[in-house]
């Protein structure tokens, strides 16, 4: 199966069951670069595990998966960790930081996965603090800072690779409206500006709002709404 | 709301007296509006006129004039463009929308399908608005936001409807 | 603050312990089993005196006095032979019997004697009889089986021990092996001996010792699932409870832990003790009645836990600020000061300090100050280790990703760090010390025996009257037996021995193999006699071996009962020159081949049988014992080593092996409890570490480094302070300070074992909760 020119991550068909549970059946997905797609849907519909899927977290029960003209699910455990580490970045919805390491640091700890000498990678953590307006917490651990700025950080840390895609799952879900907003602001115009591709899975609609397009997830199945419309 | 598109829906389930199609629109519909028969009238020569129904039979006897109205094939395509096209996102909708899900599940359409099609109409228009606001001022922002909010509650309105077209349908069967 | 408002907080806390549904129980079973393992530790601690007491009275009111006075026949007597043997390294008690009358004495535990030819045997003899592996020892005890000896007669339930009926016994009376009695029992109340305060000391080290980790594991118990509870705890400040009521009921949930820890407790130690009922440990067993903890110490167990439950927990909160919203612990916790931790263990030495060079012969030390001195010591561990992990961890820096995470953790609480480790500290650096004051002690305490085992590993000491040239020849054809040499031997007085003897030495029999064990000869043919010089007493020998002189053996071992056998010392002796003889001794005698032995003498000689075998060959010490059984049943079988511990010492020893073994297990597995507990805590965190692509051997690492760093800090105070304290103990006894470096290591060993075991088990669960399910939230 082609996947349609020009697309970045093209999956088809996929099917995900977790026991009895069917998590995804039969999804479709597809992704430009520098497109942000919003994946929508009520709670229970599977669009964590499309998110999952997608990103290679999870490997589907069948179905296919195209990154760059790559098969996701041919690949080896450790290669895909390894694409996650390089060309993926991933926003979750309570920041994760490591509790422990400073903002800096938390920010940083992606180039180090990839070998990234320490200073270098701290340097270009500060940078992008500083593009997400708060290279002022560098030093703090993400226990003493809000949740907004925390997800900051966590937009950040996503970003620092420079990587072709971002997963974000709910990442402004723990966030009053105006935070919320801002990191949705400054997550698309970084992602624009290096032309990276933005999968989020949101069921707010303002923030899904900032995507190009919707998908809809329900029952394990999905709806692209630009087509159909 | 069209009252058109909704008596020819009602009609999709089979041919109806004018005075039956008033009253299972105001059963349905009309809970705080309901129709005069005059509308009933004045709207079904109108849909004769374009073709999109036609008598099925005349009842005489005592009282008003008893037509009776079947749906042609150009009304039921009719219905069905209606119900695919998202409404325009503004205030007030819901009655239309509320009309448009019923009558698909009245007519055995993908209810859910409507529901999403207006979702992503109002997406659309949150889209425009978001990035208007990205660009403009802090008047523009509040402009926008207003607008934005409004949008939400539909789209919200529309989240729980889509939760609930299981039990809508159950009772629209009933 | 009213006793009333305690209570009904405490309770209110006992209540969410049991209500928290299911990771509620698991919490409150976790710490209960937690806690039960130590209580049953303590409880069988508390039951050991009375075990060994109820031992002793078992032993005592069996014992059958081989050394009394000579009686005569009579209805009430027995004549009891000890025919103790040894097999595949176990002591068994065995006892010839030959009732003489209705009238006579009949052990604890047997109702009647057997008849000849018949044994009652011990349960746990029976069951070795009745296997495989008991076919050995079967020929040596070539009885039937006709019963069994009850508890009663026995001093644990692995013990070997049978009667066995004998006839015409009464020749073979000598007072030592064999007698004649009217009773059982000991003939006067014999006191326990008296422990040499060297010893008391060691015992008293190895409970210290093993009990502390066992406090410090309990008062860790009690805190496992701390965080979740915290995240209850904020619940309960949110609903209106103020912060003392919160910090109470916390520590009502703690109480309850502690309370289903002390049935547990109770439940582990009954099951320990039926366990320990059929085993066997240090060559002692004991009947599960026997571990029967003494009301008082059972009291103190009973109040001390939950009451040490309830002020670890209030300790434990003393940093933390319950708030509605969340748990704060205090932002900057103020820095581990070093003066009073310090305090601590110099207060350790200043005890003990007073005591340095008291030991020896008929020193005493203080009980008290000897406990307290090693409980501030190894307290001062516990206080020591935070301080250093704290101060060490906020100076490391930078490395590779799993190295930083690990620090990074570790700077963050270094305090849990620390405690985790604190008993595998508090243990090593007790056994460390007392390895230390064994191998310092172990000195006075291994005799050397002065026995060469190349020439030879075994000596059996024939009964009088039995064939000792012959037997020899029997051992010869014996499996794996390479050499056999036989020598009679006797001694010699200047004069009658019921008179007393005068000046008395040695005479030896044996063909001239034998002899030349035991003397250089020049040359030597059937019918020669020689004198051996340069021995322990040659001016004996030299004034009585002269020929014609009539010197008077001695028959009967001293007893001078029989009549006097006279020898007249041969004429053409022959100088020989003594060697040591394979039983240590360098003895100045007259040497005699066979033809010069008068045969009136050769029976009355006592005769020994040196055998020398090849240790490859599998049970070669017991076939040994069988031909000697077969050759003499009285035989006396003796297995020479070149040294020979006090057993008392040895049992001390093995007994604090088996209990560090014991302790490190049980550390080992709250080590692994609080591991698993944190990595489920942060399983979100790994498995979104595991979405950036992460490799699982770099969070593995950092879980490695995490436990590896503050245990090698904790060893490595733990051995400075067990050296310390060695020291100490040494200085106090007044042995030469050294160090066993190898069993310093040992330890260390063992304790970084424990660590290196727990993180390869936390290993699986770790990779298992990085699986993508971790970020799955509905």
């Amino acid at each position: 199966m082609t996947p349609p020119p020009g697309s970045l991550l093209t999956a088809r068909d996929l099917r995900k069951a977790y026991g009895p549970t069917v998590a995804l059946d039969g999804a479709e997905f597809s992704i430009h670069p520098g497109e942000v797609v919003a994946i929508m849907g009520p709670s229970g519909s599977g669009k964590s595990t499309l998110l999952h899927c997608l990103a290679g977290i999870v490997p589907p029960d069948s179905g296919s998966i195209m990154y760059d003209g790559r098969e996701l699910s041919g690949m080896s455990d450790a290669e895909r960790s390894a694409l996650r580490r390089s060309e993926f970045g991933f926003v979750f919805q309570f920041g994760q930081l490591v509790p422990e390491l400073t903002c800096v640091e938390n920010v940083a700890l992606p180039l180090r996965l990839n070998g990234t000498p320490r200073k270098q990678a701290e340097r270009a953590a500060l940078t992008w603090l500083e593009r997400l307006e708060v290279d002022d917490l560098g030093g703090k651990r993400p226990g003493e800072v809000s949740g907004g700025q925390g997800q900051r950080v966590a937009v950040a840390r996503a970003l620092v690779t420079a990587p072709r895609m971002v997963f974000a799952d709910e990442p402004t879900g723990a966030l009053d409206s105006l935070n919320g907003e801002r990191v949705m602001e400054l997550l698309t115009d970084a992602a624009r500006s290096t032309n990276a591709a933005v999968v989020l899975v949101t069921h707010e609609a303002r923030v899904a709002a900032y995507s190009d397009r919707e998908i809809v997830v329900r029952d394990g199945k999905s709806r692209d709404m630009e087509r159909a419309v | 709301m069209s009252i058109g598109h909704t008596l020819l829906g009602l009609l999709e389930s089979g041919p109806r007296h004018g005075y039956d199609l008033k009253r299972a629109f105001d059963e349905k519909f009309g809970q705080d509006r309901p129709l005069h028969y005059g509308q009933v009238y004045s709207t079904m020569s109108r849909l004769l006129k374009h073709g999109l129904v036609e008598v099925d039979g005349i009842e005489t006897g005592g009282g008003p004039e008893r037509k009776r109205y079947a749906i042609t094939d150009a009304g039921i395509t009719d219905v069905q463009r209606w119900l695919a096209t998202p409404e325009k996102p503004e205030e007030y909708l819901q009655s239309t929308l509320y009309t448009k899900v019923v009558l698909a599940l009245l007519t055995h359409r993908d209810a859910a399908g409507v529901l999403d099609v207006q979702r992503s109409e109002h997406l659309r228009s949150m889209r425009i608005l978001t990035d208007r606001k990205r660009k403009g001022d802090l008047a523009d922002q509040l402009i926008c936001d207003h607008a934005l909010f409004h949008l939400e509650a539909d789209l919200r309105w529309l989240e729980l409807t889509t939760a609930r077209l299981d039990k809508l349908r159950a009772e629209v069967a009933a | 603050m009213s006793t009333r408002q305690w209570g009904r907080d405490l309770g209110l806390g006992f209540r969410f312990a049991f209500t928290g549904g299911r990771e509620g129980w698991i919490r409150v079973l976790l710490t209960a089993v937690g806690v039960g393992l130590g209580v049953a530790l303590l409880l069988l601690t508390t039951a050991i005196p009375n075990a060994l007491s109820v031992r002793h009275t078992r032993d005592n009111d069996r014992a059958d006095h081989t050394y009394g006075p000579v009686r005569p026949k009579a209805a009430n007597t027995l004549v009891i032979s000890d025919t103790d043997t040894e097999f595949h390294g176990h002591d068994v008690r065995g006892r010839l019997v030959e009732p003489e009358g209705p009238k006579a004495p009949v052990p604890p535990g047997l109702t009647a004697y057997p008849a000849a030819g018949d044994m009652v045997v011990s349960p746990a003899l029976k069951e070795l009889l009745g296997s495989s592996e008991g076919e050995l020892l079967r020929a040596r005890l070539p009885y039937r089986i006709t019963g069994t000896i009850t508890e009663d007669g026995l001093v644990g339930s692995r013990e070997l021990a049978y009667y066995a009926g004998a006839k015409n016994l009464a020749p073979k009376i000598d007072g030592s092996r064999t007698a004649r009695i009217n009773m059982y029992g000991a003939t006067e109340a014999t006191p326990p001996d008296r422990m040499d305060p060297i010893l008391i000391l060691l015992v008293l080290v190895v409970f210290v010792v093993l009990l502390m980790p066992v406090a410090v594991f309990i008062a860790t118990a009690v805190r496992f699932g701390g965080e979740r509870r915290d995240r209850r705890l904020a619940a309960l400040r949110l609903v209106g409870s103020d912060s003392r009521m919160t910090r109470r009921i916390a520590a009502g949930e703690a109480l309850a832990g502690a309370l289903v820890g002390l049935v547990f407790g109770t439940v582990f130690f009954l099951l320990g003790r039926q366990f320990a009922g059929s085993v066997e440990v240090v060559g002692v067993s004991a009947f599960p009645d026997y571990l029967d903890p003494s009301p008082a110490l059972v009291t103190l167990v009973v109040l001390a836990v939950p009451a040490a439950a309830v002020l670890v927990t209030l300790f434990a909160l003393r940093g933390v600020v319950i708030e509605p919203l969340g748990v704060v612990r205090t932002a900057k916790p103020p820095r581990r000061r070093l003066w009073w931790r310090l305090l601590l263990p110099l207060g350790g030495i200043a005890l003990l300090a007073p005591m340095i060079g008291q030991g020896g012969s008929d020193g005493q030390f203080n009980q008290y100050l000897v406990t307290g001195g090693v409980l501030l010591l190894l307290v001062g561990v516990t206080a020591l280790l935070p301080w250093a992990v704290e101060a060490v961890v906020a100076r490391l820096h930078r490395g590779p990703v799993a190295w930083q995470l690990a620090v990074r953790r570790l700077q963050l609480s270094s305090g849990s760090a620390a405690r985790m480790v604190n008993g595998i500290a508090v243990a090593v650096a007790g056994a460390v010390a007392l390895q230390m004051l064994f191998a310092g002690v172990q000195g006075d305490y291994t005799k050397d025996t002065g026995r060469d085992i190349t020439r030879a590993q075994m000596q059996i000491n024939l009964s009088d009257g039995t064939p000792f040239r012959t037997a020899a020849d029997r051992f010869r054809t014996t499996e794996g037996v390479r050499k056999a040499v036989s020598l009679g031997s006797a001694s010699l007085g200047e004069k009658d021995w019921k008179s007393g003897p005068g000046d008395t030495t040695v005479l030896i029999s044996g063909t001239c193999a034998s002899l030349r064990e035991t003397a250089q000869l020049p040359s030597c043919r059937d019918g020669d006699a020689f004198v051996a010089t340069g021995g322990d007493d040659d001016a004996a020998v030299t004034k009585l071996a002269r020929p014609g002189r009539v010197l008077h053996l001695d028959a009967d071992h001293g007893a001078a009962t029989g009549p006097d056998v006279r020898w007249t010392v041969p004429a053409g002796l022959k100088p020989a020159h003594a060697i040591t003889s394979p039983n240590g001794t360098k003895s100045s005698a007259i040497l005699l081949t066979p033809a010069a032995v008068p045969d009136r003498v050769d029976r009355l000689l006592d005769g020994t049988v040196y055998v020398m075998f090849d240790k490859s060959v599998p049970d070669v010490s017991e076939y040994t014992r069988n031909t000697a059984a077969k050759v003499d049943p009285f035989a006396d079988v003796m297995v020479w080593s070149s040294t020979e511990q006090s057993k008392k010492f040895t049992s001390i020893r093995t007994g604090l092996y088996v209990g560090a073994l014991c302790v490190l297990a049980l550390i080992g597995t709250s080590l692994l409890v609080t591991q698993l507990e944190q990595l489920r805590e942060r399983r979100k965190l790994l498995s979104s570490l595991m979405a950036f692509g992460t490799r699982r051997r770099t969070l593995s690492l950092s879980v490695f480094w995490q436990t590896a760093i503050p245990v090698a800090l904790g060893l490595l105070l733990a051995t400075v302070v067990g050296l310390t304290l060695g020291s100490v103990l040494l200085k106090m006894v007044g042995s030469s300070l050294g160090v066993d470096w190898r069993s310093v290591l040992s330890m260390t060993g063992a304790g970084a074992a424990v660590v290196l075991v727990v993180t390869a088990l936390s290993l699986p669960p770790l990779l298992r909760l990085m699986r993508p399910e971790g970020l799955r939230t509905e």
